[in-house]
């Protein structure tokens, strides 16, 4: 009873929070200062577009994710109170105006994540939580690197002042701030390859807590980039824009690759959210870009198609989620090889999926479309800048964006075609129930907004534009086309609403033709099996064999590493007893970039492990030669 | 008023024309491999035939597999209004190629789904294989949108052939060439021809398209024919429009659509002798091999991107 209490109050702040957020978004601009209650500087908080933007999302994405938890019974009756927690902190993030404030609000919203990816207690979760911990908290001490040096070089926390004093401070200082605190919010936003922890910890959490830092936590790392790339220290140079651009177009393609051959659905999730924060990433970067080479009004565009990727991932990337939940407490698994068929069991849950897969996939005329649509005018129109190499970036970008597209449009055909159609392939997916009534209604409210963001971007473009304006020095206002047809410049134009009218009549008309001239006959019988007695779930293709082009394709990348096990008959080997074949994919980034790390990092500790003797006469030879040291160098 | 006129001219067109297409498709290539083959007007009546036969839908499937046929149908009619067909503005005049190549993937999404909604083998193994095609194909589109942009100043299908119509000349440069030589690949690859796919044939190691759809029969069937035939007329269209830009009427009036028509037609005529040419000339690759060939495209494309870059 408590818990469903948390999460209702859970609910009506993030209600609240949306309804604040949006009027932020919208001008309502505010500061607050209360002096006592943290110290260095009190705790400041200014509510401008952009945390308005942040913090509307958060708070729609929460108001789902409560209600869902609010409904889930026993199974999330656990960690409701660092649930609550964890909103409001994610809710204050935005809002931080100064480096305090804003350090202790990331961390709490850090560990009580942390502490919800620890619900299950077993091996997996305790091994996600410690990677996620390590590499947080990693990230936690680059970012008070960064805004150290920033406090020391400008004498004030407050990120006002920052903002004031970074066109003069000295370009090294800049750099090496912008770095470290780059490097600690990408490792939030599970850029790669600070990805490592995001595919573990992300399935690990329940799935109402997945939804949230998959939509949500993630983003505010993206919001972290966005202030160190446009607003915080001003315009940045080259090799910043282009370097976030880099790693966008690697996050996306990589990410989508890793999911593409996932057969565990929330990890396919996880791994997707990081394509996701790619794509967002792409935007950003151009406009990093397109900024410094004073080409206002393509950065502008450029943001705005970023921001609207932040929004779209938001809604969908917690749909599918939640369906997730769904679907895993209906079958008791997250692997999708024993899924199936569950679009007959759970109608309601299968057509949310389908919405959110389809969005997700970049297709018309959904939401993910529009941002994706608007990322690729912003790539093509490059043509502006003059810097042959610099075309050639984003020629490539555009490139790495469709084929992550593609791929993507791949890798949800998978996850909705095995998990959803067919027959089912466990005893527990042939016998999965629908979710009930209120889980039904968010996730058919989320797949609503999905539908409503893709066929409204003239309502959303024109209010992201101003917020985006003013970060970039563009005008905030105006250059977008009218009611129907949302335009950029002379280059292009797009009417989702005209597309998605014109689907609808180009179904309805044939559909209606057929059935009315009796044409549209049918009758059921079994699939056809080349004479074979039955059809059971074992001749279905499986999620490993779906995603086997790719993994032949992309070899480098996956490096399988194929055994074939053989069992054979003492006295002949045609006779094979057993056979076991597997060809599991390896990451690269692992491999090739954290084991030899650790594995370094294992060999210094050892040496440095002779120092600790266990002598007290030894350890005051230490001290003694310390002080010494210290005096000599004064 | 001439507008509406316009839109359904197109739709009609498409829907109409598409079948002659492959027919005279079919037709030529039996000619140039020594048969006579299929009358020209033979797709019409596999059609028509189909259509009166009753559909026979897997217990399996869900509302999926019965939906797609529609979806597909729809996205094709869709596109209809978005290429310019006979006159350089289309009907939607602000869409462009990107919503065009995304509106093949919302079939090609649908077309996948419902192979996999049947639970057969070939279906999955269909559906696994045209969607890695599609997606590899994607890259390739993409920069070759850019070479056309970069040339033409918007990525709008109207606004390119429009520029294109009145200055031919940008059309005849090596760059312009390289752009249509991978967008004419990727077009093999998209509406399954040769050498990525064999239409002609249900060998089951090779299939790709064919396996997808295998389970569809009577008007979903021919649903699904009858798009499929429309998406490779849109892309000659397309093709044609775009790379030969000469001819295209820029007024909406009786007299220029009637020579826009005839236009069209010529244009047709030349690309399918050419399609029959390629397609009769070379071998069905190895499906991993396929790769290699669209890389081939993605370079082309580039070529001609660079090109565009480095000589202004």
């Amino acid at each position: 009873m408590i818990a469903v209490g948390l999460y209702a109050l859970a609910a009506l702040a993030g209600l609240a929070g949306a309804i604040l957020g949006l009027a932020g978004m919208l001008g309502r601009v505010w500061s607050l200062r209360v002096d006592a209650v943290v110290p260095l500087g009190g705790l400041e908080l200014t509510m401008d577009p952009l945390a308005g933007l942040f913090i509307a999302v958060a708070g729609a994405a929460t108001v789902a994710t409560s209600l869902t938890a609010a409904g889930g019974g026993d199974e999330t009756r656990r960690g409701a109170g660092t649930y609550l927690l964890f909103v409001a902190a994610m809710g204050v993030v935005p809002l931080a105006a100064n480096a305090i404030t804003f350090l202790i609000a990331w961390e709490l919203m850090s560990l009580a994540s942390w502490a919800l990816v620890l619900d299950r207690r077993d091996d997996d979760a305790r091994h996600a939580a410690w990677v996620y911990a390590v590499m947080t908290h990693a990230g936690l001490a680059c970012l008070i690197a960064g805004m150290l040096l920033l406090a020391t070089h400008t004498g004030s926390v407050r990120f006002e002042d920052w903002r004031a004093a970074a066109p003069a401070l000295q370009p090294a200082v800049r750099a090496g701030a912008a770095l470290l605190l780059g490097l600690g919010f990408a490792s939030k936003a599970g850029v790669i390859p600070l990805h490592v922890w995001l595919p573990l910890a992300h399935p690990a959490a329940p799935s109402h807590v997945s939804a949230l830092m998959s939509g949500v936590m993630v983003k505010l790392g993206v919001l972290g980039l966005v202030r160190v790339g446009v607003d915080w220290l001003g315009p940045a140079p080259v090799a910043w824009g282009t370097l976030i651009l880099l790693a966008g177009a690697l996050s996306a393609l990589a990410g989508i690759l890793h999911a593409l051959v996932e057969t565990d659905l929330k990890r396919l999730l996880a791994f997707s959210t990081i394509e996701n924060v790619g794509i967002v990433l792409i935007g950003l970067g151009a406009a990093m870009l397109f900024r410094h080479a004073q080409l206002e009004t393509l950065a502008r565009l450029a943001l705005v198609a970023a921001l609207y990727h932040v929004l779209n991932h938001a809604m969908f990337k917690t749909l599918l989620f939640l369906a997730a939940g769904v679907v895993v407490h209906g079958v008791g698994t997250h692997d999708l090889e024993a899924m199936g068929g569950l679009i007959k069991r759970m109608p309601w849950t299968a057509a949310a999926f389908l919405l959110g897969a389809l969005a997700i996939a970049g297709l018309p005329p959904l939401n993910g479309f529009v941002s994706e649509w608007l990322t690729f005018q912003a790539l093509l129109q490059n043509v502006a800048l003059e810097a042959p190499a610099l075309n050639l970036v984003f020629a490539l970008a555009a490139a790495a964006l469709a084929l992550t597209a593609g791929l993507g449009a791949a890798c949800f055909t998978k996850a909705f075609g095995i998990a959803f159609l067919a027959l089912p392939r466990s005893e527990a997916a042939a016998h999965a129930h629908e979710a009930s009534g209120v889980v039904r209604t968010v996730l058919l409210a989320l797949a609503g907004l999905c539908v409503l963001l893709g066929i409204g971007p003239t309502v959303v473009v024109p209010a992201l534009g101003r917020v985006a304006g003013p970060l970039v020095g563009a005008d905030a206002s105006g250059g977008w086309g009218g009611a129907l047809t949302l335009t950029v410049g002379s280059f292009a134009g797009l009417s989702t609403i005209a597309i998605a009218a014109a689907l609808l009549v180009g179904l309805a008309v044939p559909g209606a033709a057929l059935a009315w001239t009796g044409i549209a006959r049918r009758r059921y019988d079994a699939t056809w099996g080349c004479g074979r007695l039955r059809q059971t779930a074992r001749m279905e293709y499986t999620a490993t064999a779906f995603a086997d082009p790719f993994t032949r394709v992309f070899n480098f990348f996956y490096r399988p590493r194929t055994r074939l096990d053989r069992d054979v008959h003492p006295q002949s080997r045609l006779f094979v007893r057993r056979i076991a074949y597997t060809s599991p994919t390896r990451s690269i980034f692992d491999e090739w970039l954290y084991r030899p790390a650790l594995d370094s990092l294992r060999v210094t500790i050892e040496r440095v492990q002779r120092l600790q003797s266990g002598r007290a006469s030894t350890y005051l030879v230490y001290i003694f030669a310390a002080l010494l040291a210290l005096l000599v160098l004064r | 008023m001439i507008d509406a006129f316009v839109a359904v001219l197109q739709v009609l067109l498409v829907a109409a024309g598409a079948p002659l297409l492959v027919g005279a498709l079919r037709r030529m290539k039996a000619l140039l491999v020594g048969r006579r083959g299929p009358r020209v007007l033979q797709p019409y009546a596999d059609l028509a035939k189909l259509l009166r036969k009753e559909a026979v839908v897997s217990t399996t499937s869900s509302w999926i597999f019965r939906l797609t046929p529609y979806v597909l149908l729809a996205t094709m009619l869709v596109a209809a209004l978005i290429v310019p067909l006979v006159l350089a503005r289309p009907v939607l005049d602000f869409a462009g190629l990107v919503l065009l190549m995304y509106l093949f993937v919302l079939g090609t999404f649908f077309l996948a789904l419902a192979g996999l909604d049947t639970g057969s083998s070939f279906g999955g193994m269909g559906a696994s294989r045209e969607v890695a095609v599609a997606a590899l194909a994607e890259p390739t589109v993409m920069i070759a949108i850019l070479a056309l942009a970069l040339r033409a100043g918007t990525t709008n299908l109207g606004g390119i052939v429009e520029r294109f119509a009145q200055e031919p000349l940008l059309a005849a440069n090596p760059g312009h060439l390289l752009a249509f030589s991978a967008l004419f690949i990727v077009m093999l690859a998209e509406t399954g021809r040769l050498p990525v796919d064999n239409p002609a044939t249900h060998l089951e190691l090779t299939m790709i398209h064919e396996a997808m759809v295998l389970e569809y029969s009577g008007h979903y069937l021919a649903l699904v024919e009858w798009a499929a035939a429309m998406k490779l007329f849109l892309f000659m269209a397309l093709l044609g429009n775009l790379f030969l830009p000469w001819g295209m009427p820029l007024t909406a009036a009786p007299g220029p659509l009637a020579l826009g028509l005839v236009v069209l037609a010529l244009k047709l005529a030349v690309l399918t002798v050419g399609l029959a040419v390629v397609e009769t000339g070379v071998a069905k690759l190895r499906l991993f091999r396929v790769p290699e060939l669209l890389a081939g495209s993605f370079a082309l494309a580039l070529l001609s991107v660079l090109s565009v870059f480095l000589l202004r």
